[in-house]
């Protein structure tokens, strides 16, 4: 166990998962999943910073999700930019964007921190709902194809590669921030915010830091998305998909990287296993999420590891 | 011109009634527990639609309505005894996820029970529009404006002149040495979900004839009704019942004058603009943290 808890153990095993899994995977429905998978998977990775080490909830990142979507999107098929340019120029505007609004809106803490994040969100899938003209409106918009050189990327096999080595990246990336001098400032914010600042850390300059990673992350995973589905609707920006996100990082476990994979994957499969179950869908998905929060509070991961620990002692 | 006003105001006045009982719902909670209980809309919509399939069973609507505020209710003890109270341990994130699962389950099960129709309630003493300087007013208008402001009166008599009222209040304060007095603060919690479970089925009832109502209306009116109580700041009566009618009219304002595409954007508009100014909202406790 103690390889697997080592800090590459785990990536290892993720890439290895990622490449074993195909031959797993019987038809396009199948490699749709995992691909929804892997997109939820790097926003989440990127969101756990913010939430489970940096300890600011956040219940918009549907929108910068969205933003990233619509900006690839809207400059492909209104401007016929090049959808990498697009991509690059999207994913900027929404670092711009989240450095902007991180300072005001990370200052306000607990519920006013979910307030504001959760109004910002909203706000943002109203203005895609209601500029029909760029947007269409909610019945969505037809995104064109990603190409690269000339080289167009189809087939579900190609974007399955594709998201697995995005989610890869993610993956390491915040590996690598939480075991830098970022991670443990963000630890010290997350245990006593006045602490850290006295301990002489710049509390604020890691928050933004963090805030705006999580941002990119998503905004990434959006510009994809839509190229990869080739079709859009206001709802990838809209409140449910922020609070998805949420529980995706809460039911995982907060503060664990593998943790936030292991919560995309359960809630992103949980919908396509209770397809069988019709107009009950719903009541069994609150109750299986209410469940999970009641009898394992802490989420998956750290209270398997925590029964792991107790039984290998 | 200024008949157009009034006519904006009175709507705004309305709406903005509702707005302040959900936020007074989440005022209770979040006093007895720091938890933000976003199954609150659902009580909107379980006293809207229950009352609606009551009185399709026949029932009088003087019968229907103390029956749905009723089961509403239980439905609020149910939550705080099953879901909230075992996990009462846990941080606030994960219970904010419990009241999320709730509020998925409770729409899952009206869409089982009932229906994903649209549905009207009649209005409760007619619909001829009431003339007022050049504007008119509807009598459900009334209702729902007196109704919430004898309510008001009520819970404010509730909180300061009854023990039960104060022992809430102690509660909300300082759990710890509340409980070292004598008051038991795991009632207070039962008693607070019960409570705003039938405030929000109030509201619900009496805006169901003007909105019409649905298995997904509690999203909305929900948050809005968060929107209201952290506008006037978290845990302050005065601030919810201040912040819902602010709200109210501010949005039919937005709704006659600007844009009524962008009426739902305006409630997040303000609220960030406030927070961006006054982080505690307009009434909220300045506090300093410890370490």
């Amino acid at each position: 166990m103690t390889w697997l808890q080592s800090r590459w153990g785990g990536l290892v095993l993720l890439a290895a998962s990622i490449a074993v899994l195909p031959l797993f995977l019987a038809n396009n429905y199948h490699y749709d999943v995992a691909i929804q998978i892997a997109i939820n998977a790097t926003v989440v990775v990127g969101l756990n910073l913010l939430i489970g080490y940096a300890g600011q909830i956040s219940l918009g990142h549907a929108g910068f999700f969205g933003l990233g979507a619509y900006g690839s999107a809207i400059l492909t098929a209104v401007y016929g930019w090049p959808p990498l340019l697009a991509l690059l120029a999207g994913v900027l505007a929404v670092a711009a964007l989240a450095f902007l609004i991180a300072r005001p809106i990370l200052r306000l803490k607990g519920h006013y921190l979910a307030m504001a994040t959760l109004g910002f969100g909203i706000i943002i899938s109203i203005v895609i709902t209601n500029e029909a003209e760029l947007t269409g409106g909610p019945d969505g918009m037809v995104v064109p194809p990603f190409t690269l050189l000339g080289w167009s990327v189809t087939g579900a096999q190609t974007w399955y590669w594709l998201f697995g080595i995005l989610l890869l990246l993610a993956v390491w990336l915040s590996l690598n921030l939480i075991d830098s001098p970022v991670g443990r400032a963000l630890r010290a914010v997350h245990g006593s915010e006045v602490a850290a600042q006295v301990a002489g850390i710049d509390t604020t300059g890691y928050k933004v830091l963090i805030f705006v990673v999580s941002a990119v992350f998503a905004a990434l995973a959006g510009s994809l998305a839509a190229h990869y589905t080739e079709y859009l609707t206001p709802d990838k920006a809209g409140f449910f998909h922020s609070i998805e996100f949420v529980v995706m990082v809460v039911v995982g476990g907060m503060a664990s990287t593998y943790g936030a994979v292991i919560g995309a994957v359960i809630i992103t499969l949980l919908p396509q296993l209770l397809t069988g179950f019709d107009e009950w869908e719903m009541v069994v998905f609150g109750a299986i999420l209410m469940g999970t929060m009641i009898f394992l509070p802490r989420g998956l991961v750290p209270t398997l590891q925590g029964l792991l620990r107790r039984g290998t002692r | 011109m200024f008949a157009e006003f009034l006519q904006f105001l009175f709507s705004g006045i309305t709406i903005g009634a509702t707005y302040a009982l959900v936020a007074l719902g989440f005022t209770l909670i979040y006093n007895a527990s720091h938890v933000i209980n976003f199954a609150q809309g659902e009580f909107i919509m379980i006293g809207g639609m229950s009352t609606v399939f009551l009185l399709k069973a026949g029932l009088p609507l003087p019968v229907a309505i103390p029956l749905a505020v009723a089961g509403t209710v239980l439905v609020g003890l149910a939550l705080e005894k099953f879901a909230v109270e075992p996990a009462r341990n846990a941080q606030v994130v994960t219970i904010i996820i419990i009241t999320i699962g709730a509020s998925i389950l409770l729409r899952g099960l009206a869409q089982v029970i009932w229906d994903k129709q649209i549905h009207a309630l009649p209005p409760f003493s007619g619909d001829s529009p009431i003339a007022v300087g050049g504007a008119t007013i509807l009598p459900q208008s009334l209702w729902v404006l007196g109704v919430s402001g004898l309510i008001v009166a009520a819970l404010a008599w509730f909180f300061n002149r009854t023990l039960l009222g104060k022992a809430i209040l102690a509660t909300a304060y300082n759990p710890g040495a509340a409980q070292l007095v004598g008051v038991n603060t795991r009632f207070v919690l039962l008693l607070s979900f019960g409570l705003s479970a039938g405030l929000g089925a109030i509201a619900g009832i009496l805006i169901a004839p003007i909105t019409t109502t649905n298995y997904e209306i509690g999203i909305m009116l929900g948050l809005k009704g968060f929107v209201a109580a952290v506008l006037g700041g978290l845990g302050s009566g005065v601030g919810a019942v201040v912040g819902g009618l602010l709200l109210g009219v501010a949005e039919a304002m937005t709704a006659g004058y600007l844009s009524s595409e962008y009426k739902d954007a305006m409630p997040f508009v303000l609220i960030l603009l406030v927070l961006f100014f006054l982080p505690n909202g307009l009434f909220g406790a300045r506090g300093t943290e410890r370490v």
